[in-house]
This record gives C-alpha cells, structure tokens and sequence, in this order.
C-alpha cells in the first residue's frame, strides 16, 4: 500500500495525518469530558494509527516508475474489506434491535444499548457503512476500467476512503454517547458534518479528473450514476446540516431550519437519500457488473438515458409524501405524490433493462448464484420502486404511514435490491481484483445466495403482515363510533411478526458471514492465473479533452 | 472505434462503443414503456386540476375539487362526534349509578375504556390494570384513594403529587435517613408491620422485637395509617394488614420504605383527557374490580 507511494507522496500523507492529530489534539482539549473531547481522541487514535502505517514504510524503495500503466486498485481492495466489516457490523446491530423489539430486556437497562442509540448505528452501519464503501470500491473500479485510465491521485483515493470511514466512526460512536441532529439518515453532528463535505468534495474532484483522463470517446452509464450519487449527495448533505453548534467545543448543535421547513428539508434529504446513495450509485454498479458478469450487452441505450433522466429529475420533488397527513400544506403533499407516480415508469425502466440485458445468458442465471445476485436485486428494485410509488398515493399512505409496512419496504430494497446488486458485484469485482480464476468456492456463494433470499423474504413478508395488520387496526371503529383497539393491543399482535423479522435478518447476517469467509480465502489462498496483464489502461493520449473522430 | 455490430442473440446492432468489453445495444424505447409513461403523467396532470398542488408566490392552486386536508379533518371530527352523540350525551348526563345500571352504556363503557385505558394508563398500572412492582393494582378491591367511581375520577383528573392545584398529596417521609427513627427502631418498626399480615412471625424469640415495633409504630405510624394499621383513604395512607402492597411486602422491602419514605407520582389528567373520556374510565377502572373476585 504505501510502498505503491513516491517518498514525496508519503511526506504529504505523514502532514495530512499529523494536521489530523493536531486536529483531534484540539477537538479533545476544547471539548473535554463532551462527547465532542472524546471525538477528538478518536480522531487523534486513528490519524496516529495511520501515521504510524505510513511511517513504518516511509524508507521501502521507490516504487516503479511506470505506475500509470497500471490501474490502482490498493485502495479498491482496501474498500471492500471495509464494506464486509460494516457489513457484520451494521447487520448485527439490525438484528440485535430486531430482537430488542421482540424481547425488550435485551437492552440490559443501560443507556448506550436502548433501542434509540443503537437504531442509528445499525442503519449508519448498512448504509454509509456497508454500502457506501462498497461504493466508493466499485466506483474507483469502474471509472478506471471504463475509462481505461488510472485514478487521477495517488493520495486522494486514500483520503477519500479512510476520511469516509472516518467519518462513520464518529458517527456510530457519537450515537451510543447520545449525540444526534435527530434527523433520520442524517444523525452525525456537525463537526462530522463539515468533515464529510471535504472528503466528499475530494471524491467529486477525484472522480472529475479521472473521467478527464478517460480514453474512450463515451462516458459510460455507469459513470453518470456514480456521478449523479457524488453530486447529489454532496447538495443534500450540506443543505440539510446546516446548523449552528452550541459552541465550539460542543457536539450539540441547532438546525438552522425551523418548523415544517425542518421537515421538508429532512426529507427531502431523507428521499433523495434513497434516491441518490441507494439507488443510483447501485444502479452505477449494476450497469458494470451485470452485463460483465452475464456477457451480454446492454438491452437497450436509449431506455439507459430514458430512465437515467427521469430518476434524477422526479426524485427531486417526491420528498414530500414522507409527510402525508401532517401539518405540511395540502399542495406539498400533493405536488410530491403526482411526481412519485410520475416516477415509476423510469424506475422500472432501470430494472426492466437490467432484466432484458440477461435475454440470451439466463442459463447462466439457472447456474450461477453471483448473476442471480444480480438478477433477484433487479426484480427486487422494480418490486420496491413499484411498491414506494403506491405507498406515496395518499390514501394508501394513511394505511401505510408510521406502520412496520414502512419497515417492510425500506428492507425489500436495502437488503433485496441493494445488499443483493453489492454482493454480486462483489463477487464479480474480487476475482478480477486479485487476478484469481473464480470465487474460491462457488458453493458458498450458492450458500450465500439461499440464506440472503430466504432471510429477505422472511423478513419482509413478516413485516407486510405486521404492517398492515397494524394500519388496520389503528382504524377500527367499533359500532359506537371509537377506537376498537389500544397502541398495545397493536403491539401485542406484532409479537410473532418481531419474532419472524429477527430470525430473516438473522439469516441475512449469517449470509454476510459466509461471504467474509469466502472473499478474505479468495484473496489470501487461490493461486494466480495467467494472462492479468491484460486488464491495464489504455496509455494512449486521453480522449475526453480531444474532439472524437467516432462522433 | 464507434464499430457497430449485430447481436447474435437479439438480432440487434449495438451502438457501436464499448467499454472494457461492454456493450449496448442500440434498441429503440419498448412502446409499452411510453404508454404506462403516458399514463402515469396524464394520472398525475388530472390530479393536478382537480387538487391544491401547484404553488403560485403567496398562494396556490386551488384545484376543481377545492378541497384541503384541514377542512376534511374538521368535517371528520364533527361526522364523529355526530356518530358517539348517541351514548356520549347520556354518559354525560347520568349519575355513575344510572350509568352502572345500564347494560348499553357499560358496553360502551368497556369498549372504550379499554382504548383510553391502554393509550393512557396501562404504561404503569398495566394493559390488565394489575399494576406491578411499585405501581399500584387497580383490581385488587385495595384502594388507597377511595375505590367508587367518584373517588376514581378525582384521583384521574389531580393525580398524586402532581402539579395540579387540588392534586392528592401524599408524602410517606423518610423516616430513617432522616434520622426521625434510628436503624434499630426502622428495624423493629419494619417487623411489626410485616407481622401485621405475618401472623405466624410472632414467636417467642420476635415476640419482643414486634411488641417493641408496635410502639414505635403507634407513636410514629398511626397518625396516617391509623392505630390499627388499616390505612386511611383521606390521607392516602395503605392499610398494611392485608396483601397488596405497592413497594413490596417482604422484610426487606419494608425496611427500605421507612428508611427512605415514598413519594408515589401520578400526572394529572386534567387537561390531557376531557370529562366524558374521564368519566369513562373511571366507571372503566372501576369495572375491573367488579370482574375481579
């Protein structure tokens, strides 16, 4: 890792981590006891861990001199080790708090373990942990190779990927303390906060550079989806975080938005969330590996373009039906609905050309669980976008909203459609990585496949039943004209669904285990095979600054 | 480069790049894909004139229908209410003992309460009104405040040490860390109390112990709880003889209580519950210790 550095790229790697220290130094000393002063220790801990990383091979040889024929893929490998870890990590916390629901004494009566605190890691955990390297892996993959040109920065991919998981640290720890905005997705405070935006801005730079370097003619779909993803996010997170903290040596701080303007903007973040990090950054994945995996071109460009445009311009205004029946006005509710509908067609049409691209390879659907991966997460993102566009109509809302029906939805997609796309892009993207033949054992893969899909069927299953169960019971009158049920006569009737939700995620997590194995034995145990150097950048002049012949 | 080429498999050409060996084919959008695009556009434009959506500066688009999601709710509430009158009115006009002795009106009674009883109270004294450890049972026929539906509904509408101005107050002091009694005295005090439903405590070798108790007891005790121990439902007092107890009723328990007093807290219902919601569930409360033997 650091040897693939020149001794001036380590200097500047030992500053950036010694003004980290320096940094973390300051956060502990202004803060103190706050769970900010603890924040500063951990900044200080890791930049020190990673000093000391540098330093131990600060003196190894310089490395060789043609670097640029080659693709940088150390931080790539990097990045899907720390997605596996978030991974167990994020599932765990999942299935502890599902479990928590069901038998609420697992919170042991302390406070860092109730259900509150804990709630935000696992979903931190899954989604910026888990797929967010995940991400990150797969977009330095595939803007190189589609690109056929190395990264364009020897330390920025590190500062990227290390600064991002950085920043999940802080935020997972500041929960189990008690720090939050109380914003869903967006829990982080605003030291986190404005420490993502710099790594995010380098992302976005990085990425940029890249595609200039780029030697095909076309930027490929994939590309605009992993663009679409940095850009987007970078706007939602910097508007939603403004704040204002308490002081500088606080964790606390106010939102500079006020009532339901608050709300608007949370979730106007909170759905292009979904729309932008889980949807089209896996989208990006999925039009890379799948027809890679499945040897089949893409079905159709224009469809590509059709539902590309459509998802980035309609997310946009569909926040709104988060706050159907509240005191949001009438028209927002209304104007975010019309678009949510409006939505569908280029949702479906993303996984409809997923689909269409197997045409001709699904025998190798029947026989290989990582395309099935890939196949089940496109069924799964046209169930779910089929299913977020019904439950945004208002009068099915008002049966939906606030029940486990919600729950049921966000899962068939985070685990059916994105856990799924990652783990077939995983398994196509780490033999590759390594230059091994194949996935050490395909049966676990096989393994994998069946315990993912029975624990995501299970658990959203379970909570469709609960959840509609609940909706339903909510409004029941009895023949006088009043509720029939109490909020805990409700509660009493999710018990067996809590116990079923728990045992999916269960099985969910153990999938993920199968697949840690399988990945570190593919990496560490298969032998070489010949004929990797064929998978090296074009050294030609770039394209992308030069008017193309081809156009 | 832009080579175009026909796919075997579909019969297609591609578009004539590729990216790292991928491909696309050059496939016109299926016409099935723009009509559900159509239709689901056209759904949303007819919503659009008939419902509030589109805003205009400091106002908004009305829409054909002129309907908005407050007036709807205030409609609601007045079907509601309109629905309930039927029973509603006569729970509000009749004493508890008409309403007791109407079977329609203990039906709505029951079905009701059993809502307002879960949503508000079952929190602490539980879905079944049996209480738990230092939250009190309100089926056992023990009541500290008085158990006719009258009693109840005052104890619903103050609470106990609440911040209502005409709350019950209730303050069992703490007679040990205060140093009104020494060890030795809470000791005895807490003997004589557990005696009182223990008969067969009462032995030989306690029997001065308790005798001893018994008159800290009468000097310190019984001007709440009374000199025969059995309480006092004006002052809030429980009466120690039987065997419901809020705190606990083993040695121990009792012990700390006089060590450390009690200040039992019940929130005021005032202004969270209206009077009809709160005569319901008094009559409510009260019908569980009925059903219970």
């Amino acid at each position: 890792m650091i040897t693939e550095l020149t001794s001036s790229e380590r200097q500047y790697a030992a500053v950036i981590l010694v003004v980290m220290a320096m940094v973390g130094v300051a956060m502990a000393a202004l803060g103190r006891s706050d769970p900010f002063g603890v924040h500063g220790v951990i900044v200080l801990v890791y930049s020190v861990g990673l000093l000391f990383l540098v330093l131990s091979s600060f003196y190894a040889p310089e490395p060789r001199t043609d670097r640029q024929a080659s693709y940088y893929d150390d931080p790539i490998k990097v990045g899907i080790a720390l997605s596996m870890a978030w991974a167990v990590f994020g599932m765990f916390m999942g299935v502890w708090i599902a479990a928590q629901l069901a038998w609420p004494t697992l919170a042991f009566d302390a406070a860092w373990s109730t259900f509150g605190r804990l709630r935000p890691t696992h979903t931190t955990g899954v989604i910026f942990g888990f797929g967010g390297n995940a991400l990150i892996a797969t977009s330095f993959h595939v803007v190189q190779r589609t690109s056929r040109a190395r990264l364009a920065g020897q330390i920025s991919p590190w500062f990227v990927l290390l600064g991002f998981n950085l920043f999940c640290i802080l935020a997972v720890t500041g929960y189990v303390m008690g720090v939050t905005q109380s914003k869903e997705y967006a829990e982080a405070e605003w030291y986190a906060d404005l420490w993502l935006v710099v790594v995010w801005v380098t992302y976005f730079i990085l990425y940029l550079r890249t595609l200039a370097r780029r030697k095909e003619p076309h930027i490929y779909v994939a590309n605009w989806y992993y663009m679409a993803f940095i850009v987007v996010v970078a706007i939602l997170h910097i508007v939603n975080n403004l704040a204002v903290p308490v002081s500088i040596g606080h964790a606390k701080s106010y939102t500079i938005w006020a009532g339901v303007q608050d709300a608007m903007v949370q979730w106007w973040y909170g759905h292009n969330a979904v729309a932008f990090f889980l949807t089209s950054g896996f989208l990006g994945m999925m039009y890379y590996y799948l027809p890679k995996r499945a040897g089949r071109p893409i079905f159709s460009y224009r469809l590509s373009i059709l539902s590309f445009w459509g998802i980035t311009f309609f997310y946009m205004w569909a926040g709104s039906h988060h706050l159907h029946y509240t005191a949001l006005p009438h028209w927002v509710q209304n104007l975010g609905m019309t678009f949510s509908v409006m939505l569908l067609v280029p949702s479906w049409a993303s996984a409809g050309n997923a689909l269409l691209t197997l045409n001709g390879a699904w025998h190798k659907v029947r026989d290989d669980a990582t395309l099935r991966f890939m196949m089940v997460a496109a069924v799964f993102y046209g169930l779910s976008t089929f299913e977020g566009s019904f439950l945004a109509i208002r009068p099915v809302n008002s049966l939906s909203h606030y029940t486990d029906w919600t729950i049921g939805h966000v899962h068939a997609g985070a685990l059916g459609w994105v856990a799924f796309i990652t783990f077939g892009s995983l398994y196509t993207l780490v033999p590759a990585l390594w230059k091994r033949d194949a996935m050490h054992s395909a049966a676990l893969v096989e393994v994998h496949f069946w315990l993912a899909l029975a624990g995501t069927l299970i658990y959203v299953f379970a909570m469709w039943n609960s959840g509609i169960i609940q909706g339903l019971m909510w409004r029941t009158y009895t023949e006088d004209g009043t509720l029939a049920y109490s909020f805990v006569d409700s509660l009493i009737a999710m018990y067996p669904y809590y116990i079923a939700r728990a045992f999916g995620g269960l099985l969910f997590l153990l999938g993920a285990l199968v697949a840690c194995y399988n990945i570190w034995m593919t990496a560490r145990a298969t032998p070489l095979i010949a004929g990797s150097q064929l998978d090296l950048p074009d050294r030609r002049p770039a394209t992308g600054t030069a008017p193309s012949p081809a156009e | 480069m832009a080579v175009e080429e026909i796919d075997a498999a579909t019969g297609h050409a591609t578009t004539g790049h590729e990216w790292n060996g991928i491909k696309e084919l050059d496939i016109p959008v299926p016409r099935g894909v723009l009509m559900f695009l159509i239709i689901t556009h056209l759904f949303a434009v007819i919503w659009w004139f008939v419902m509030p959506t589109w805003p205009l500066g400091t106002t908004y688009t009305k829409g054909l229908l002129n309907t908005d999601q407050r007036k709807i709710v205030a409609q609601k509430l007045v079907e509601a209410s309109a629905e309930r009158a039927s029973w509603s009115d006569a729970i509000s006009n009749s004493s508890y003992d008409e309403v007791l002795s109407d079977p329609r009106l203990m039906d709505v009674v029951k079905q009701t309460g059993h809502r307002l009883f879960g949503d508000n109270c079952a929190a602490c004294h539980g879905r079944d009104g049996k209480g738990g450890k230092n939250y009190p049972d309100l089926t056992d026929h023990d009541w500290i405040w008085g158990g006719g539906p009258e009693a109840i509904a005052q104890t619903i509408t103050t609470g106990v040490n609440s911040s209502h101005a005409e709350s019950r107050v209730s303050q069992m002091p703490a007679f040990g860390r205060d140093e009104m009694l020494d060890p030795a005295q809470v000791r005895t005090v807490a003997a004589y109390v557990h005696s009182l439903g223990n008969p067969t405590d009462s032995t030989p070798k306690t029997i001065e112990t308790i005798a001893a108790g018994r008159q800290v007891f009468l000097t310190t005790c019984a001007a709440c709880h009374g000199e025969n121990a059995k309480g006092n439902s004006d002052l809030g007092a429980p009466n120690l003889t039987d065997d419901y107890w809020i705190y606990g009723g083993d040695l121990q328990s009792i012990i700390a209580t006089i060590h450390g007093g009690r200040q039992g807290h019940m929130p005021t219902w005032d202004k969270r519950l209206g009077p009809l919601q709160i005569k319901i569930l008094a009559l409510y409360v009260y019908s569980l210790g009925l059903e219970t033997p």
